[in-house]
């Protein structure tokens, strides 16, 4: 019973939607919509499961002293002074938001650099990499660091300046092998998260339940 | 007593410091970053097509952006958007706007405050902020219905339906098109439930990463413009006749560019020399 019913709920909510985006019309439109909003509102409690857990993980690393529990000391500061200051910026401003509250402060001045840093550094391994790393090594790795080429001087202005041929081929590249790769991916992907879908729906994958 | 064997150059190369191949990267970026304004970028097809479709809609019309990406990906798509705002205010359109990256969507608000300073655009006529929803996928879907059970307050909490740019929108019906921002999956998201449910007219802003995911959609006429990475920004900034962070960019993004090609050039030559030379070694030995 504990699994029959939740196995009925998912097979009556997947097929009745499935309807709906057939039948858009009340009563199924309605109810879609319904649906829908409670989707939303679920999806918002799942962000405070995330924020518990998360606290939860980095109080029991710093209470019992494991490694890099410094860091969790950080964290766990960086989220109380952030909601803080949220929540002074609502009360002050009625906004967090605002452009002059703390919370917009802290968000300008700390968390767009670090994140901006972050991703940054990406660019230092790339250029690593490419220098050690990126090797023809047979004739498809050669395929592929000659498509690379031309595509990262068809992207820039000298490219153009050398020959107008790398636009071009970049252009080519882009629109013909890239996007027939691209597209094959894609509606092999579909085709898998449908497949999953209908499993889901028709009970032969339970791993959600668990 | 054995000699040790003496280094090839190549051999030299291929163990030198990556420290030092991040130094030069350092130096590549940072000088035209610093001395360089770029020059004008001819746009290409995808971006003209992006810049046709804002062209095409007349003052008063409602044109919604999407902030999908977050402070990661702004170097690339802040220039655009600004760019967008500018053409947006400077035509008299009504913007909406909206995003699903929660900690992304300040910036996008930053830049609608300035450039609605700019343009002398007044908040809730000319202009409105969404904010942030969570669950995107049944937003999405959602908005093709009703608008309001999804965002009934703006970002500050004020009623949708009390301010005179909102109060009669309802769905996609009454928007005339969406601009998304992109750095991940949501623009899939958006051409699945907008566009091909909803036949909603969609051009998007990508990062360079992103931009051939959306090339299918591009040729398939679902999307009608395509703006990617900071190159499109440049295009995109070369076409509204004003020069702003794309086109600064540039010359860093083409040194890099460049850079990175010498890279793959040195160490390829390292690799076929020293591989001659190991093949050498072992058909004397």
């Amino acid at each position: 019973m504990r699994r029959t019913v939740p196995l009925v709920i998912t097979f009556l909510t997947g097929a009745f939607l499935v309807v709906s985006f057939f039948i858009p019309h009340d009563p199924f439109g309605q109810l879609e919509q319904r649906l829908l909003v409670w989707f939303a509102i679920v999806s918002g409690f799942t962000m405070l499961l995330g924020i518990d857990s998360l606290v939860r993980s980095h109080i029991r690393k710093v209470t019992r002293r494991r490694d890099g529990w410094g860091h969790s000391v950080a964290l766990i500061a960086g989220l109380a002074v952030t909601v803080a200051l949220g929540i002074a910026g609502f009360v002050k401003y009625d906004s967090p938001f605002h452009i002059q509250s703390p919370f917009m402060f802290i968000y300008t001045y700390s968390i767009v650099p670090l994140q901006g840093t972050m991703f940054a550094l990406l660019a230092f391994f790339i250029a690593s990499a490419s220098y050690r790393a990126f090797r023809a090594r047979n004739s498809v790795a050669t395929m592929l660091l000659v498509a690379a080429v031309i595509v990262m001087l068809g992207r820039v202005p000298i490219g153009a300046a050398i020959s107008r041929f790398f636009p071009a081929a970049q252009e080519w590249i882009m629109n013909y092998p890239q996007l027939a790769a691209k597209r094959g991916i894609q509606i092999g992907a579909a085709l898998g998260a449908m497949s999953m879908s209908l499993r889901i729906m028709l009970g032969i994958e339970r791993s959600y339940l668990s | 007593m054995v000699r040790p064997r003496t280094r090839s150059l190549w051999e030299i190369m291929d163990t030198i410091d990556r420290r030092i191949i991040f130094l030069i990267l350092l130096v590549v970026v940072a000088i035209p970053l610093l001395t360089s304004v770029g020059g004008r970028i001819p746009p290409t097809p995808p971006v003209q097509s992006a810049f046709a479709a804002v062209e095409s809609l007349e003052p008063g019309d409602y044109l919604m952006l999407s902030i999908d990406f977050d402070a990661t990906s702004a170097p690339e798509l802040m220039p655009m958007l600004r760019a967008v705002l500018r053409q947006a205010f400077g035509k008299h359109l009504r913007v909406i706007m909206l995003g699903h990256i929660a900690i992304g969507l300040p910036l996008g608000h930053m830049a609608l405050e300035q450039a609605a300073q700019e343009f002398g655009a007044e908040y809730g006529v000319d202009y409105v902020d969404l904010g942030y929803r969570p669950g995107y996928i049944a937003v999405m879907i959602g908005m093709g219905r009703e608008i309001e059970d999804f965002y009934a307050t703006d970002y500050r909490g004020a009623p949708i339906r009390d301010m005179p740019i909102t109060k009669d929108l309802h769905s996609y019906d009454d928007i005339d098109l969406l601009f998304g921002f992109e750095h991940g999956a949501v623009l899939d998201y958006w051409v699945r439930y907008a566009q091909a449910r909803y036949h909603q007219r969609m051009v998007f802003g990508t990062t360079a990463v992103m931009a051939p995911d959306a090339y299918p959609y591009l040729q398939a006429g679902q999307i009608e413009g395509l703006v990617g990475g900071l190159k499109g920004a440049a295009e995109y900034e070369t076409l509204t006749g004003q020069a702003g962070l794309g086109t600064r960019g540039m010359p860093a993004q083409q040194w890099a560019h460049i850079l990175v090609i010498g890279f793959i050039a040195l160490g390829n030559l390292g690799f076929f020399f020293r591989r001659r030379a190991e093949r050498r070694r072992g058909v004397s030995a």
